[in-house]
């Protein structure tokens, strides 16, 4: 893409956010008015950034820049709070994002004769729907299996003879692992592709995956504000994960200043081509690394590296983002307990594992063990309400949760030693 | 009667601090019951003063309770305990958790009773002269 060809991009994202009222304040406060005002790459740089409190204060359709009636689809990510965060697209946002998908799909070597198990949650997370699209668009075989059921996965992926297998890497591990118990060999599938993402994983959990399915496995990047799945993927090479030409990437130091190409920071997006949610400078929270450059596979543009942390203390369990502060809330919902709580996330077998250790306060105890228990359920329950995973919670004795400098220390992620 | 209650996490070693830190304070413990779950329990027990000591212990981090609790005498004999309990249900009291002890003195059968509606639990005890 030539310099002016990504101006022309970014002006027209600038006009299209430019329709929602926020934004337009926002901008106006840098005194750009129109998407004219952005003469340089330079200009650019000087515009505020966008980030999930942005989306929070706009809950839930302030950023949309078109109006309901274009709007076809929504999704949602969880937001640092109760509520979660809402994205919009029109219909020629959904086809965009489908050929994108599709697009990544080719370079994967994946075709129309392929038949596709998408094993992400269907909903409101972009997971399922986003792999979903793009596969029809590649005329692809999809089978919109959504996740869970093991035993299910497996049968299906033997009887209709998937080629292709979509999911989070420690979800494909787990099938592995259960493809052993159930009795069915690898050689028995017809599996050769396997597209994992959503959660972060290393080198090494690939080896174990491509060797127990016998398959590639490529990593796919993306997050609900900037698109879904496929802002970036992994080609056959698997040297990072090529970004997607409708997205402009820039990586920023904690000062907000922008970094040379193969320095690490924090990844920004904006969207070049979004209608219903086009997106500015967002700041992602992802730490990683981005060069420009050719691949052999033919791709020509911008290659972010694997997310190797985050800058806030989000946590990713089972393919869901999780934020502490939304634990808290859940915990403090239920009166009498006070905030001192730890969360700890283990990793059984492939399967992360979330517990949650919450003090006993005077308030809050009770010597019926009924009472005790009632208590434990309310927790667990208001937790998984807002999380929409399974948790156990354990109740604990006062002071036994470590305190630094006054402060609890709130995440315990023992999945970092375990992991492969 | 008050009964005392601390909360011990199901872990090694908090049942022996937690008596532990009665033996300091020179508590004797005359009666005691402990419920557990996997992951914690309740130590309950009937001592001396306990308002006094469950404010130490408070100092101490713990968490404590005073829940008021019957203590009944029944006859050490075959069937003692239920003909009493069986004249308590019939006027309708029902029980939480109960546990039991003998007292040194006189080898008496003792059980403690933690009941749902007190108001009832004295209109029978009444009714019954039983203390």
């Amino acid at each position: 893409m030539s310099h002016e060809e990504l101006l022309n991009g970014l002006r027209r994202t600038i006009r299209q956010v430019l329709k929602a009222p926020y934004y337009k304040k926002k901008l106006a406060e840098v005194g750009v008015y129109y998407p004219e005002d952005i003469k340089t790459l330079e200009d650019f740089r000087k515009l505020p950034l966008t980030e999930k409190e942005d989306l929070r204060q706009n809950y839930p359709f302030g950023l949309l820049a078109e109006p309901m009636k274009k709007i076809v689809r929504v999704h949602a990510s969880s937001g640092t709070t109760g509520k979660p965060t809402v994205v919009g697209y029109t219909r020629e946002d959904i086809q965009l994002w489908a050929q994108i998908v599709a697009n990544g799909l080719r370079r994967v070597g994946v075709t129309s004769s392929d038949v596709i198990q998408v094993a992400y949650g269907y909903g409101l997370f972009t997971g399922g729907m986003g792999l979903h699209y793009g596969c029809e668009e590649l005329g692809a075989l999809a089978i919109p299996v959504s996740g869970g059921n093991t035993q299910r996965q497996l049968m299906i992926m033997r009887d209709f003879g998937s080629t292709v297998l979509c999911c989070t890497p420690s979800y494909a591990l787990y099938l592995a692992e259960s493809l052993e118990e159930t009795g069915i060999t690898k050689e028995e599938l017809k599996l050769r592709v396997g597209v994992f993402g959503a959660e972060p994983w290393t080198n090494k959990m690939r080896a174990e995956i491509e060797a127990r399915l016998g398959i590639r496995a490529i990593d796919i990047y993306g997050l609900s504000e900037i698109m879904g799945p496929g802002v970036a993927m992994e080609c056959l090479k698997c040297n990072g994960l090529h970004i997607d030409k409708h997205f402009y990437p820039e990586v920023l130091d904690k000062d907000g200043k922008s970094l040379p190409e193969g320095e690490p920071g924090e990844l920004v997006f904006t969207s070049l081509d979004k209608m219903g949610f086009p997106v500015l400078r967002y700041r992602t929270k992802d730490l990683t690394s981005i060069s420009y450059g050719s691949c052999e596979c033919g791709h020509i543009g911008w290659t972010m590296q694997r997310v190797f942390a985050r800058v806030d203390d989000m946590l990713i369990i089972r393919g869901v983002n999780v934020f502490p502060s939304q634990i808290e809330e859940s915990i403090l919902s239920v009166g009498g307990i006070e905030p001192h709580y730890l969360i700890i996330v283990d990793r059984d077998g492939n399967l992360d594992t979330l517990e949650v250790l919450v003090e006993v306060s005077a308030a809050s105890f009770t010597d019926e063990i009924r009472e005790l228990e009632r208590l434990q359920d309310k927790l667990q329950e208001k937790i998984e309400d807002i999380l929409g995973l399974s948790v156990r919670v354990r109740l604990v004795e006062p002071k036994s949760i470590p305190r630094s400098e006054g402060k609890a220390k709130r995440v315990e992620d023992r999945r970092k030693e375990k992991m492969l | 009667m008050l009964q005392l209650s601390i909360f011990l996490e199901n872990a090694k070693g908090r049942l022996a601090h937690a008596l532990n830190l009665l033996a300091e304070l020179g508590v004797n413990i005359r009666a005691l019951s402990l419920a557990d779950t996997k992951d914690y329990g309740v130590l309950r027990i009937i001592i001396e003063n306990p308002e006094e000591i469950a404010e130490k212990l408070r100092e101490q981090n713990c968490v404590v309770k005073l829940t008021p609790v019957w203590v009944l005498r029944v006859p050490d004999r075959p069937g003692g305990l239920a003909g009493v309990l069986n004249k308590l249900v019939r006027e309708g009291v029902i029980v939480e958790y109960m546990y039991a002890y003998v007292e040194k003195e006189n080898e008496q059968a003792q059980v403690v009773l933690r009941v749902r509606d007190a108001e009832i639990m004295q209109a029978a005890m009444d009714k019954f002269k039983l203390h």
